[in-house]
């Protein structure tokens, strides 16, 4: 590993005046689950590393039913799904921060780093999508807010300017008769990077027979996680039935680019979208209160 | 009272099918069991020595390349770099094969592996080393050499390396053919064949035919620890290295070949290891160590490989390409079977094709059969051994189409193995006669298992597909070589056991049980130790599952000879003859006296001479180890990941001596078979790069992808050891692969031919045959 300079910011003021004179020479540091592994095996070269966990505000984790889900950007995996108020809201999201890396990296890993790192493969950013998250940056010139499906631009790379700051995401509060749900196949069952990921959102009407909102996005299959509007929007003023789950997944797959590598090959991903996207469905309407005949 | 050991002295092969035991088939805290579990275990890469150098390797980026110059002049000038080597510190050795271990090795090949010379061979391939005071110093001084290559095309598999107009790997290479040596520049090391019979008869005879090939990917052993080596090159030209290894003598002796030095000019100091499943048969890291150590002032060198290294710079195991074609006649009986398989061997010759050509069909009668192996030279790492090398392969091609033979008949799998199974007095394929083995007893055994006599159980989710597979597996193990032991009586009553032997899967205190049951002791008051080559005659490397089973004997004879000066000492304390001194379970008697083994040791003790003995074997015994596994798995036909759900390994396993550490060397060896079956495989890009070369893109499975595995011991005692022991680690490994792929069929129609049957391989393989299931 390169020698770096470690600063340990205390405030965001702080963090942000090191990122503005450092530009990609600086790295802030969370949970370093992804950051330490690219420091140690030379895949990234950095000249100061800023640790942000003991900034206050990007260590708060707030939940109100009336406004949201707020996430600083240092909070960890375990203590999202150690709230049981927010496993109770957001199943979706709670699906994806308990199978990032193991329980060792949980304890560690954040999904502002999650986000930062913009790998097409993360595990967090499709079930962020699907719950319409959104991303509270902050720079010299103030804050702004990002829609997490527009955060990410090319593998590593997100909308972050210099200067700019990854503050919290923020999802919206839950409506009754909704549901999310995210499925990620891996070879095996543990500690693998997805081969395909999916997130799905749907939400109900108060007979919990009509689908009134719905939202799929996918991962490991584009440059970036991929928001598909058009298979959520397919869905809206749909009765539930096996058809119209299916013809979602259809329109996943066909919004899907994937490449072959060493995880799977195209074929193999592309068909994978279409199954994992038609059981996310069914878990997400599941847990919206559909109850199938 | 009769004496029994003393009987067992007299014949070479002895019943010892009634024989009860005190100590053997118990199960006794091993005796290195509390450092282990607390870390106070020390091994290669916890020693600490003053002054202490960090040595890093270079390695090819290349899968083959010329190497045209190396300057290493700005490494040198970095500051806390000590020295810097290439393979032009190295002797050019001559092209002379020997034994090493279970297998042989060409000492210029091993030289070049060690350091490239005018070619790296393989993505990974070691070009040069550096030491510096600090790891950091070293890792930024390996980009401080400049290399310059000049790229060739590369061949990864042996049907790329066999293409007429293939890039040549090793100019002077000609292929053996049938003995003869051929003319040309080839990849095709050699080309092997076993026969008899009359096939094109055998094959008239068959009332079904199945003929398939199969391929299989690249997978390692996966051990724990990564090779490491420390070095010290003394001022008075002796060297000491501590390492892991499998055999600290052979480590010894392909140093002193490498570096052009008598044996005696080096001592080996063997620390625990973590694991090698044959892969540490093979030194890469002592010799750069020991250059390292000379050429920086004869300072302390340590070099210990990362995670990357071990995949892409030792000996993983071949991949392979079988053809099989087998014909049975409507009553089960296999008529003829006709066997083509490719060998990859890496950068050098030498993949375990010969030993495929064993396992592939020796379990099973039969009277017309053809086998031809090739060895092939690839742009990958030179293979090492793997757990039964080239077993898990064979057998994956040939248990499916046995399988596949029975499917077509209507026969029960089990019922079609013990139709054609092999018993004592049978021909192998390969030649020798088939002595005693309990190949029919395992799969009686596995017929009567709870698991077999059980229904399948219900998907756990509906549209999953479950299905029940059974596959057997013959290895020959290794029951030769040398092994040697002393054996020093304290004046306590206790004993120690000198060996040289490695301890990889419990064997210090499978020796301390065969030296206690001998002696008619506890096995806590045998304390065994694993010693430098220094300190002990020479052994053969811990592999070919040969260690309780040679070593074994040599520990018996050495108690047999503590008995004999027992007795001798207990003639003269009571004035008598020694002829009329009995032992017997640690008691020494004649007529009117007795006397206990530690009472007798205090009264004979150190001034009167010690009673020791030391012992040097070379049994040329046998000892073939059989397996028949049963498996269910469940298979999502959408995503083709494939689940195992119950695992039952019934082996024959001679005695187990320690029955707890049998059973662990057979769920082990299922575990690594049920990886290679599913998950592992080295994936290359076109480049002949290794892409996946980490514990997270090379899937090992996890705890969560393994049920808890049965192991069920069948006893049919080995009549060549004393205690009736047969290797017990290597076979287990063999029957997963063939095991999963039936019971796949099972499940879901479709017969898998690659390995590993990983998702991606399964769902084309669903696609493909989606339309001819059976």
């Amino acid at each position: 590993m390169q020698a770096f300079e470690y600063i340990p910011a205390t405030t965001v003021k702080e963090a942000i005046a090191i990122l503005a004179r450092e530009g990609e020479q600086a790295r802030v540091l969370s949970g370093g689950t992804d950051l330490i592994v690219q420091l140690r095996e030379g895949r990234r070269k950095v000249r100061a590393v800023i640790d942000i966990k003991q900034i206050p505000e990007v260590n708060e984790l707030s939940y109100d039913p009336a406004t949201g889900l707020q996430i600083g950007a240092a909070v960890p995996c375990y203590r999202i799904y150690g709230s049981p108020a927010i496993a109770a809201a957001y199943p979706g999201l709670i699906d994806a921060v308990s199978l990032i890396g193991g329980v060792q990296i949980q304890g560690r890993a954040t999904l502002g780093g999650n986000l930062c790192n913009s790998s097409p493969a993360a595990d967090s950013i499709p079930a962020l999508i699907a719950h319409q998250a959104s991303a509270l940056v902050m720079g010299e010139n103030g804050e702004r807010r990002i829609p997490i499906e527009e955060f990410c631009i090319a593998p590593g790379r997100t909308q972050l300017q210099r200067g700019e700051i990854l503050l919290s995401i923020h999802i919206p509060p839950v409506s009754p008769y909704s549901g999310g749900a995210y499925l990620r196949f891996i070879p095996r069952n543990e500690m693998d990077i997805a081969v395909v990921g999916v997130g799905a959102w749907v939400a109900l009407d108060q007979s919990g027979t009509t689908i009134t909102a719905a939202r799929i996005a996918l991962g490991a299959v584009a440059p970036t996680p991929l928001y598909v509007p058009e298979s959520g929007a397919g869905l809206i003023g749909k009765l539930v039935s096996s058809e119209t789950v299916a013809e979602a997944a259809t329109i996943a797959q066909a919004a899907a680019r994937p490449i072959t590598d060493m995880r799977g090959s195209a074929q193999q991903r592309s068909h994978l979208v279409g199954v994992l996207t038609r059981r996310a469905l069914h878990i997400a309407l599941k847990r919206a209160g559909y109850k199938s005949a | 009272m009769e004496t029994p050991v003393a009987e067992q002295a007299k014949a070479t092969e002895v019943s010892v099918e009634e024989r009860h035991y005190n100590i053997i088939g118990t199960r006794p805290i091993r005796h290195d069991g509390a450092d282990k579990v607390t870390g106070k275990a020390l091994y290669g890469a916890d020693v600490r020595l003053n002054g202490m150098l960090y040595g890093k390797v270079l390695r090819s980026p290349h899968a083959h390349a010329r190497i045209l110059s190396i300057d290493v002049s700005r490494a040198l000038a970095l500051p806390g770099v000590k020295a810097v080597v290439t393979s032009a510190d190295l002797a050019t050795l001559d092209s002379v094969v020997s034994r090493v271990g279970e297998g042989a090795v060409n000492w210029r090949y091993l030289s070049n592996n060690i350091l490239a010379s005018d070619k790296v061979l393989y993505h990974g391939h070691a070009v040069a080393a550096v030491a510096a005071t600090s790891l950091n110093a070293a890792n930024e001084a390996l980009n401080l050499i400049d290399v310059q290559y000049e790229p060739l095309p590369c061949v990864i598999t042996a049907v790329q390396a066999m293409r007429p107009g293939a890039p040549i790997l090793l100019q002077e290479l000609r292929t053996n053919e049938l003995g003869a040596r051929g003319e040309i520049p080839t990849n095709i090391a050699s080309h092997d064949q076993n026969m008899r019979g009359d096939l094109e008869r055998g094959f008239a005879e068959a009332a079904v035919i199945v003929e398939r090939e199969f391929t299989t990917g690249i997978v390692h052993q996966g051990y724990i620890e990564p090779h490491t080596a420390t070095a010290v090159w003394g001022t008075d030209d002796q060297i000491t290295i501590w390492t892991s290894t499998q055999g600290a003598h052979d480590a010894r002796r392909q140093v002193a070949e490498v570096l052009q030095l008598p044996v005696s000019r080096i001592k080996v100091i063997p620390m625990e290891i973590g694991g090698g499943f044959g892969g540490k048969t093979v030194i890469y890291l002592e010799p750069v160590a020991a250059l390292l150590s000379w050429k920086s002032g004869n300072r302390p060198v340590q070099v210990t490989m990362s995670r990357f290294e071990v995949f892409a710079g030792t000996g993983p195991t071949s991949s392979s390409v079988i053809k099989v074609k087998m014909g049975s006649a409507s009553d089960g009986r296999i008529t003829a079977a006709q066997v083509t398989m490719a060998y990859a061997a890496g950068a050098f010759p030498g993949s375990p094709v010969g030993g495929a050509m064993s396992v592939i069909l020796n379990a099973y009668r039969m009277e017309n059969v053809q086998i031809d192996g090739y060895d092939v030279v690839t742009n990958t790492p030179r293979v090492a051994a793997y757990r039964a090398p080239g077993g898990t392969n064979a057998a994956f091609a040939s248990e499916s189409v046995i399988d596949e033979l029975a499917c077509k008949l209507g026969i029960d799998p089990l019922e079609m193995r013990r139709i054609n199974g092999a018993k004592e007095g049978d021909r192998r394929v390969d030649g020798p006669l088939i002595r005693r083995i309990g190949y029919l007893e395992t799969v009686e055994k596995a017929r009567a298992s709870a698991h077999y006599q059980s229904p399948l159980p219900a998907p756990s989710t509906p549209g999953l597909k479950v299905g029940r597979g059974v596959a057997s597996g013959w290895w020959g193990n290794w029951p030769g070589g040398t092994s040697s032991v002393s054996v020093i009586v304290n004046n306590d009553g206790t004993v120690n056991l000198i060996e040289g032997s490695t301890d990889i899967g419990g064997s210090r205190v499978a020796m301390a049980m065969q030296l206690a049951e001998t002696l008619g002791l506890q096995a806590a008051d045998i304390k065994p130790m694993v010693v430098d080559t220094d300190s002990v005659g020479y052994n053969d490397v811990t592999a070919g599952s040969r260690t309780t089973y040679s070593t074994g004997i040599a520990v018996h004879k050495a108690g047999l000879s503590i008995i004999q000066q027992m007795r001798e000492r207990a003639a003269q304390l009571w004035d008598v003859e020694s002829a009329s001194v009995d032992y017997a379970d640690g008691v020494i008697s004649s007529k009117d006296n007795h006397i206990g083994f530690k009472e007798l040791a205090r009264k004979v003790g150190d001034g009167d001479g010690n009673v020791v003995a030391s012992i040097s074997i070379s049994p040329n015994g046998d000892g073939v180890a059989l397996a028949t596994h049963i498996v269910d798995v469940e298979v999502d036909e959408e995503t083709g990941k494939v689940q195992i759900l119950r695992y039952t390994a019934v082996q024959d396993v001679g005695t187990a001596i320690h029955p707890a550490y049998v059973e662990g060397q057979i769920q082990g060896g299922a575990a690594q078979g049920i990886g290679w079956a599913l998950n592992e495989e080295y994936v290359y890009d076109q480049q002949g790069r290794l892409l996946n070369g980490s514990l997270l893109d090379y899937s090992i499975p996890t705890a969560l992808d393994l049920p808890m595995i049965e192991a069920v011991i069948v006893e049919v005692p080995n009549p060549t050891h004393p205690f009736g022991v047969r290797g017990v680690g290597e076979v287990p490994i063999v029957p997963p692969a063939g095991a999963v792929a039936n019971a796949i069929a099972n499940a879901t129609g479709v017969r898998m031919t690659v390995l590993p049957m990983s998702p991606q391989h399964v769902l084309e393989a669903l696609w493909t045959q989606g339309n001819e299931r059976v």
